[in-house]
């Protein structure tokens, strides 16, 4: 329903010397599991813990050991799948992907080449300009993660940390639907708030729990469009792999990078070799990782250790019961009941923790005064002292119950400005903070009338050039605020100042 | 005293129970046969601290009553089942000083039964071989010989100490493992009784890998009544391997009846090969006489894809031996290579390897290594998946038709001797599991049984292959077969 009221973004177009060139772009995006054991072992998955001490006898390839299936994280890459809209697979099956490395303790790595778990979803990215692409999924499968080499400890020898080794990764495909570095980036952060919604991964890019293979190619304008129709990938031209990276900046700026590289050798007659390329964030280049002599042959075959993998429809249901609503539709719900702006909704679902925050302060009374809230003052303010909202000192009650008084009358948003600052920094019931320190608003006419009048009688001259000039009432009012301490109804103190002076 | 480690563990248990012998006079009687028997480099490490202790706790166990019938029993274990503090280095190099931190399921399930560990069994290097010369530790000596010549003749393998072992009366029994005969080609070649399990029975936990789909663990016994005891205590569902059946054990001592009557006993055709000796063709023929007399019904039947079974088998065990030993690095456990200044990580793996792996391993490794290449993953190892599926289909049909269980010679000769095969083409070698492949390749059970001795007075076997998951039936079979056969010869003593 809510694609269908975006636009589709235009593709990135990069002028080359000789020809105009657009840019195709696919993902395998590396989700950490958010499992406290590993895929196919009881070893704790906690980041940072002292090297080599999350590590049991199977992940460590000792012999004889077998693996064996953790169910939650089964569970977990479900729920990403229905999550993603996607099909789920009750039968899928585990591959070995063959290759030496010391942190691939056994020499091969647990994946899903043939059967994944999940098969083709959606991903619905939007641009922030009205316009969004939809992404299609190819597949989402399980794997094992690697463990770490350490090069740089010592001059002569390697370091291996294996407490990563066997850590469960969702690994997401996207189809080559992306169309430019900041869709690249867009395609990302929806992928990390869905996943983050979901629970199924904490989406920390710094930590390694969300990395991405970027693929990157580019062809001649109208050929994606050929591509599209016939979905034959000889329309589009050769991709090169990047590998691994972590920051969605660095993402962008490879892309850039290898697009321009790309283009450059197929103006000069060259060729693109598929490959696999490295970003260097220092130089801001991509390089190749390894020579054709060095290409892998992974050598899969299905892993004769684990039996095929066997879910049950009813269990996919209940998984499916227990959904939680989705950055999409909340953001609908968030337009529709609250009258908010697609720029507003999209700020306060954000983040699932954001939203929660947000729906609990509009109990207290109008959601779009409750978003103005939330998102300028209480966001501004955090992110000054550069917190989250899990660190926020301010509860969504005491927010609630500051705008109650706005909504109320009996403050005014200048004052609830000032109230705001000291719940925020000493705490407290905002309605009786009000109340003890005398913030209260003077709504009472007679009571401004009477200021008004104090006013007007010690400024005889002011009055006469305000008769010439009617802008002038503006300074009245604000002596009048002046002297209420700022807490006269602003309204009144307007309409009493004009009467007075046109009187 | 050495009578002593003669005795049967039907015998034995109940000796043990009337107070008649001790596990500790048990054990001792077996570790000094161990130690007189050198000759046969059957052991290649012995424990004799542990044995002796668990010994004494059996003992204790078994005067205070209810003890389980492996209690007090000496046993042989194969190198290729890791045994906690004890090497474990599936007779290669490799694996040289390598003592795992860990207990096999299935020698911890016989220890928590209070049977006792002698020491570890020589065997092929990583279960890769039919004549247990690959071995790190060198060959195994059959205790048989031709006649009255004295040349050495090989006991089988890959579970040739295990064979030798139990056949040279150096312990009452002992565990085996079987990829493509390894337990029921060296049984059959000493004269002993040998079950390869429906795979899934035994769990693999702790037991060195050679090729996943295939490797069962098995007892190796001197009569089909020891194998069904031994067989109750190692079997069982295991949590930590996957492939491990979930599924109620039967009692395979109740089993043996030694009834027969009504059953239906398979003869394949295929398994009636070109140049096969006489002497098997007459074994057999004997067989099939002595389960008609017992009254069974003898059906001619057919296994229309047997002869593609050894290929189908030398692709997919080879392809899943390639990545199951990669682990051997020289990284974590095991040999390393001393490297030589500016050698780095390719170096390491490539003269580790060299060094650690035997030929017949490398050979294996190779052989893996290209089937599940690009390229030619489709041509070999996805055409023999299919091959395994076709197999395994042509024991369903037999079955689904009411053939109980199938008579097959078990080898294609008696015992040969050590060397005699090392010029020839690997292929011949391979050769040897030309009946046993297809039992592994259909994850059945298999029973290889001593049915008589050739002319030269070499043991020669018979095996019963059964259903599925019914071990039991296959025991009683294998049972009425012995009862037949009247089998009772020993090697004489020459080591």
């Amino acid at each position: 329903m809510l694609d269908l009221t975006y636009d589709t973004p235009k593709p990135k177009v990069i002028a080359g010397a000789k020809h105009d060139w657009e840019l195709v772009i696919g993902m395998e995006v590396h989700a950490q599991v958010s499992s406290k054991a590993k895929l196919f072992s009881g070893a704790s998955t906690q980041f940072g813990a002292e090297p080599n001490s999350n590590v049991a006898f199977v992940d460590a390839g000792m012999p004889g050991m077998l693996p064996v299936i953790n169910e939650g994280c089964v569970a977990l890459a479900v729920k990403t799948g229905l999550g993603l809209k996607a099909q789920i697979n009750l039968r899928s099956a585990f591959d070995r992907k063959n290759y030496f490395y010391p942190d691939l303790p056994q020499g091969y790595q647990i994946s899903q080449l043939y059967h994944p778990i999940v098969g083709e979803g959606e991903v619905l990215v939007e641009m922030g300009d009205g316009t969004a692409r939809m992404v299609r999924i190819e597949r989402i499968h399980l794997e094992q993660d690697a463990g770490k080499s350490i090069h740089d400890m010592d001059p002569a020898m390697s370091f291996v940390d294996l407490n990563r080794t066997g850590v469960a990764l969702m690994e997401i495909v996207s189809r080559p639907d992306i169309r430019g570095p900041e869709e690249a980036a867009a395609y990302i952060a929806k992928l990390r708030q869905i996943l983050r919604y979901l629970g199924t991964c904490d989406g920390n890019m710094q930590n390694g729990n969300l990395r991405a293979d970027v693929n990157v190619s580019v062809c001649r304008p109208g050929q994606y469009e050929k591509y599209q129709e016939t979905q034959d990938f000889s329309h589009l031209g050769t991709r090169c792999e990047i590998k691994n990276m972590n920051s969605m900046r660095f993402i962008q700026q490879a892309i850039e990078y290898e697009a321009r590289r790309q283009i450059t050798i197929l103006e000069s007659g060259g060729s693109i070799d598929q490959e696999t390329r490295l970003y260097d964030p220092d130089k801001g280049e991509t390089r190749s990782m390894r020579s054709k002599e060095e290409a892998h042959d992974y050598r899969y075959f299905p892993d004769p250790d684990l039996l095929p993998l066997e879910i049950e429809q009813a269990w996919v249901d209940e998984i499916a019961s227990d959904m939680p609503e989705l950055p999409d539709e909340k953001k609908a719900r968030f337009i529709s009941d609250f009258s908010l702006s697609d720029y507003d909704a999209s700020v306060l679902t954000a983040e699932a923790e954001n939203a929660a925050y947000f729906e609990e302060v509009a109990t207290h009374g109008d959601g779009k005064l409750a978003a103005n809230w939330v998102i300028n003052e209480l966001f501004g303010r955090l992110k000054k002292e550069d917190h989250d909202i899990t660190e926020t000192p301010v509860s969504p009650a005491q927010l609630g119950a500051i705008i109650e008084l706005i909504a109320k009358g009996d403050i005014s948003g200048k004052i609830a400005k000032d109230l705001f600052e000291i719940v925020y920094t000493e705490g407290g019931d905002p309605a009786q903070i009000v109340e003890e320190r005398g913030m209260k608003q003077v709504t009472d006419t007679s009571a401004i009338e009477a200021a008004v009048d104090q006013v007007i009688a010690d400024n005889p001259a002011q009055v006469e050039k305000a008769k010439e000039n009617p802008k002038l009432a503006g300074w009245f009012v604000g002596q009048v605020m002046k002297a209420t301490g700022g807490k006269a109804n602003p309204k009144a103190v307007n309409e009493i100042v004009a009467k007075k002076l046109n009187g | 005293m050495s009578e002593l480690s003669k005795l049967t563990i039907a015998e034995a248990r109940d000796k043990l129970r009337t107070g008649d012998v001790t596990a500790v006079e048990l054990t001792e009687a077996c570790l000094s046969e161990i130690e007189g028997a050198k000759a046969l480099n059957a052991f290649v490490h012995n424990t004799p601290e542990i044995a002796l202790d668990q010994a004494k706790a059996a003992d204790e166990r078994i005067k205070g009553g209810d003890a389980p019938d492996m209690c007090g029993i000496p046993l042989g274990i194969k190198d290729l089942f890791c045994t906690k503090g004890v090497p474990s280095q599936a007779a290669s190099a490799i694996l040289g000083g390598f003592k795992p931190e860990y207990e096999s399921t299935v020698t911890q399930n016989l220890f928590d039964a209070g049977a006792v560990m002698l020491g570890k069994l020589n065997m092929d290097e990583f279960a890769m071989g039919s004549s247990n010369e690959t071995s790190t530790y060198g060959d195994v000596v059959n205790p048989w010989r031709r006649g009255n010549e004295d040349t050495a003749l090989t006991p089988g393998g890959s579970s040739g100490g295990s064979a030798a072992a139990v056949a040279a009366d150096l312990c009452l029994a002992a565990t085996g493992t079987d990829t493509g005969g390894s337990i029921r080609q060296p049984a059959a070649f000493v004269g002993i009784t040998g079950v390869k399990p429906t795979y899934g029975r035994c769990s693999r936990w702790g037991i060195v890998a050679f090729a996943s789909s295939l490797d069962q663990a098995g007892p190796m016994t001197k009569t089909v009544r020891d194998a069904a005891i031994m067989l109750q205590t190692m079997c069982g569902h295991d949590p930590k391997d996957s492939t491990s059946a979930d599924l109620a054990v039967p009692d395979f001592e109740a089993a043996l009846t030694g009834d027969i009557r009504g059953k239906k006993i398979g003869i394949p055709k295929e398994y009636r090969m070109d140049g096969m000796p006489d002497e098997i063709e007459k074994l057999w023929e004997q067989g099939r006489e002595m389960m008609r007399d017992a009254g069974a019904e003898i059906v001619d039947i057919s296994l229309p894809h047997t002869k593609y079974a050894l290929p189908a088998y030398y692709v997919i065990a080879p392809a899943e031996a390639s990545s199951n030993l990669a682990r051997y690095d020289g990284v974590r456990f095991g040999h390393r290579a001393k490297l030589a200044q500016g050698d780095g990580i390719t170096e390491m793996y490539e003269k580790t390897r060299a060094e650690g792996f035997g030929d017949e391993v490398k050979r294996r490794v190779m052989v893996g290594t290209y089937v599940l290449s690009a390229g030619f993953y489709d041509a070999y190892y996805n055409r023999a998946r299919k091959v395994r599926a076709l197999i395994k289909r042509d024991f369903e049909q037999v079955f689904d038709q009411g053939i109980d269980a199938i008579l097959t010679p078990a080898t294609p000769s008696a015992a040969f001797g050590l060397g005699e095969m090392s010029d020839a083409d690997p292929v011949q070698m391979y050769l040897n599991d030309v009946f046993t492949v297809t039992v592994n390749l259909a994850g059945l059970p298999g029973v290889a049984v001593p049915a008589g001795l050739d002319k030269q007075g070499l043991p020669l076997g018979l095996q019963l292959i059964g259903k599925p998951w019914a071990e039991d039936e296959m025991l009683n079979f294998a049972y009425c077969l012995e009862q037949s056969t009247g089998f009772v010869e020993k090697p004489s003593k020459w080591w």
